[in-house]
């Protein structure tokens, strides 16, 4: 039996990962990636605690996250082959129309 | 039990001619306006008299109660009337003087753009000071104490174009601001020890306390801030340099507000405070001291005028002053006999001087005038009449009222019986001045060089403006109606008989004091008798024998003259002593100090470092997706710290 700790230290760098990925990278698809990267990072702990507690919660918290998620993939792709369409690039520094 | 009686009539009459008049006025007509002003004023007096007739012999008060006002724990305040034979007399001379003086405004404001706001005004008036007479508490006396001092500063200031004027009302209601303030925390004083402003029951309170004979106590300090209010309300030292200057009004304004009846609403007050000040000898002699030394020295003022306005309103503080002594001698009987005679004949004087004034064609300065007897025998007559009723010549109101009052002085003080007889010699030299320098000798304007607004009026009348004219019908009718009662009105006070009318009120042992009049009181009768026409022989001599003589009087007696002529530079004193610092005080200290320094600059720099903070913490607004994350981020790492450390520290 694997320890919970190994699964939660593992989430961790999983949700470290995305939030470095989203603070440094510049694609927005690369950003869009680490964003999945930290939810699923998330839904890993979620398991790991139902698995130790025995408890269903965390798992149908999980197919909520998964499922909302898929919803916002979709979303998400459409909003940026928009922006592609409009303004032909992918970098979010030049999608600045907001910018003070 | 009388019937009931409606009181609440008699100033809401007013009221509502007020109101018609400032509403709908501007867009009526003259006739119209002057229709519902001498209605709705007629009907005062009308019901006024009816009530009077219906409340006879009214030697029980009578209460009305009109409708609750403040209540609050024990205290109660109600809007409620309060008739007795005081009231009585002052409801009467306000209604009748008031609206004969708003028959005379007819003719002498025709002409005037701000015809129907003075009427406005006027009624308002007469609803305030007949509140103020018929209130049966203090707080309705002092809301009409308050609104007779708001239409007095709108009257005076009744031309307010004219700088003169507009300051002129601004002095007479901050003045007569000092005075209420002590009227004010008198009243409080009796809210806190009596628990009542109600009068039944502040005098059944102090009908058995003990008078203060060893010292000063709670009845001598409300004495004493009651006259204060009195003070200012009725012009006198060291309140009464507003007044003078309350000459800017139009005339009937003078006539009625600050001759006939508001500027005695003082001597109403302390009258029928009296229960207090008769517990409180010390209050009492203040009163009689401020009143003789008024009557005085206004007085000595009068004589060097030339203003015709200014005469009459020193005249008037100087009775008013007469009034005071009386109270202060504790004959309030006399005191309110004098107000009455005093309301016909100076009423009638301020209207005549009206009457020249518009002959004149606005001038008021009476170096200008003269011969004017032939010119409008009329005015003369009625003016000659109140002038003998004013210096107290035999059997005019005015001997009968001056008379009662200088008898009480000397039984009470001989000191103030040479004051007041000095002063009638003073009043009857000065007020024979007016009347010779007026009518006697030659017409001296050689033509009317200032032209006034009457002036203009009758050019357009057709009438020569270079010929002094008689006033039309409407002015004269009121002037002889009041050169009647100035004639016979004295006649009331014949073996003591408005003494024993005001008994009721004044309390038996004061009626009783008031019998016993023998030898002494007819030979200083004939003194102060003797003193008046001295001063009218003076006068004579000096007006018009030999009209060279004053001005040789006024050389050899030099800076004394100046002083006299000067007013003897008591507004120039206030000014430098009080106003000055207070100005002073309050642009350096107040406005540059605090009101720019704290409290400006406490707003502004509130801004300036909202601004500045704002200017740095703007950055975080980037409108960059990624330093926000950044922010999310490190905001969660160290809040996750946070929790880690606490958990470890458990």
């Amino acid at each position: 039996m694997v320890p919970l700790s190994y699964y939660l230290v593992l989430s961790a760098i999983l949700f470290a990962c995305g939030v470095t990925g989203f603070l440094i990278k510049r694609n927005i698809i690369t950003i869009f990636m680490s964003i999945e990267l930290m939810l699923n990072g998330v839904n890993l702990s979620f398991v790991a605690f139902a698995a130790q507690w025995h408890a269903l919660s965390g798992q149908v918290f999980v197919f909520f996250v998964m499922v909302v998620a898929a919803a916002e993939a979709a979303v998400g792709l459409a909003v940026i082959i928009a922006i592609y369409r409009a303004r032909e690039t992918l970098n979010v520094d030049q999608v600045n129309l907001l910018k003070l | 039990m009388t019937p009931n009686l409606n009181l609440w009539l008699i100033p809401v009459l007013p009221l509502a001619g007020a109101a018609i008049n400032g509403f709908f006025g501007k867009k009526s007509s003259r006739t119209a306006v002057t229709t519902v002003a001498l209605v709705f004023c007629g009907a005062a007096f009308a019901w006024a008299s009816v009530a009077a007739a219906r409340f006879w012999p009214g030697d029980v008060p009578y209460q009305e109660f009109l409708a609750h006002w403040i209540r609050s724990g024990t205290f109660s305040a109600d809007f409620a009337f309060y008739l007795d034979r005081l009231s009585l007399v002052m409801m009467l001379v306000v209604t009748g003087v008031g609206f004969l003086i708003h028959i005379y405004s007819v003719g002498y404001m025709w002409e005037d753009p701000g015809y129907y706001r003075f009427f406005c005004y006027l009624n308002l008036f007469m609803f305030f000071m007949l509140t103020l007479v018929l209130a049966n508490n203090y707080l309705v006396m002092f809301i009409g104490w308050e609104g007779v001092g708001l239409a007095s500063y709108l009257l005076i200031g009744f031309w307010f174009t004219k700088d003169s004027a507009a300051s002129a009302g601004k002095k007479a209601f901050i003045v007569n601001r000092i005075g209420d303030f002590g009227f004010l925390i008198g009243l409080f004083l009796l809210i806190e020890h009596f628990g009542s402003l109600n009068f039944v029951q502040v005098f059944n309170q102090v009908q058995p306390m003990a008078t203060e004979t060893a010292g000063a106590g709670l009845l001598t300090a409300i004495g004493i801030l009651l006259m204060v209010g009195a003070c200012g309300k009725s012009a006198q030292i060291p309140l009464y340099v507003w007044l003078p200057d309350a000459m800017e009004g139009p005339t009937p304004v003078s006539a009625l507000i600050h001759a006939a009846t508001m500027v005695t609403a003082g001597v109403y007050m302390v009258s029928r405070s009296h229960v207090i000040f008769e517990r409180a000898p010390i209050a009492l002699t203040v009163v009689a001291i401020i009143g003789t030394i008024t009557a005085f020295f206004a007085a000595t003022i009068g004589i060097a005028q030339t203003d015709i306005k200014k005469v009459l309103a020193y005249s008037t503080v100087s009775q008013l002053g007469y009034m005071f002594m009386a109270c202060g001698v504790g004959a309030f009987s006399a005191g309110i006999f004098h107000l009455m005679t005093h309301a016909f004949f100076k009423g009638l004087l301020f209207l005549g001087a009206g009457s020249v004034i518009h002959a004149v064609g606005g001038e008021q300065d009476m170096r200008k005038m003269g011969g004017l007897r032939s010119y409008i025998p009329w005015t003369f007559l009625t003016m000659a009449i109140a002038t003998l009723a004013i210096s107290g010549i035999f059997p005019f109101a005015g001997f009968w009222s001056k008379d009662e009052i200088l008898w009480k002085a000397y039984q009470a003080n001989p000191i103030y019986w040479v004051i007041g007889a000095i002063t009638a010699f003073i009043t009857s030299l000065y007020m024979f001045r007016l009347l010779f320098m007026t009518f006697f000798g030659e017409y001296r304007a050689t033509k009317v060089d200032e032209h006034g607004r009457l002036l203009r009026a009758h050019d357009q009348e057709g009438h020569g403006h270079s010929e002094p004219h008689e006033s039309p019908a409407v002015m004269l009718v009121p002037l002889l109606i009041l050169a009647l009662l100035s004639t016979v009105g004295g006649l009331v006070g014949i073996h003591n008989g408005f003494e024993h009318f005001l008994g009721p009120v004044f309390g038996p042992e004061y009626e009783a004091a008031a019998r016993g009049s023998g030898g002494m009181e007819l030979l200083l009768m004939g003194i102060s008798l003797t003193f008046a026409l001295a001063g009218a022989v003076i006068a004579y001599i000096l007006y018009v024998s030999k009209p060279y003589l004053p001005d040789r009087i006024a050389d050899s007696l030099g800076s004394l003259y100046r002083a006299v002529f000067n007013k003897y530079y008591v507004d120039e004193l206030y000014a430098k002593v009080f106003v000055n610092p207070l100005v002073k005080g309050s642009t350096r200290i107040l406005w540059q100090g605090v009101d720019r320094k704290v409290i400006d600059d406490t707003v502004n720099d509130a801004a300036y470092g909202a601004r500045e903070v704002s200017d740095e913490v703007r950055h975080m607004q980037s409108g960059n997706l990624r330093s926000y994350a950044g922010w999310i981020a490190a905001g969660a790492a160290i809040l996750i710290a946070y929790m880690v450390w606490q958990g470890v520290a458990r």
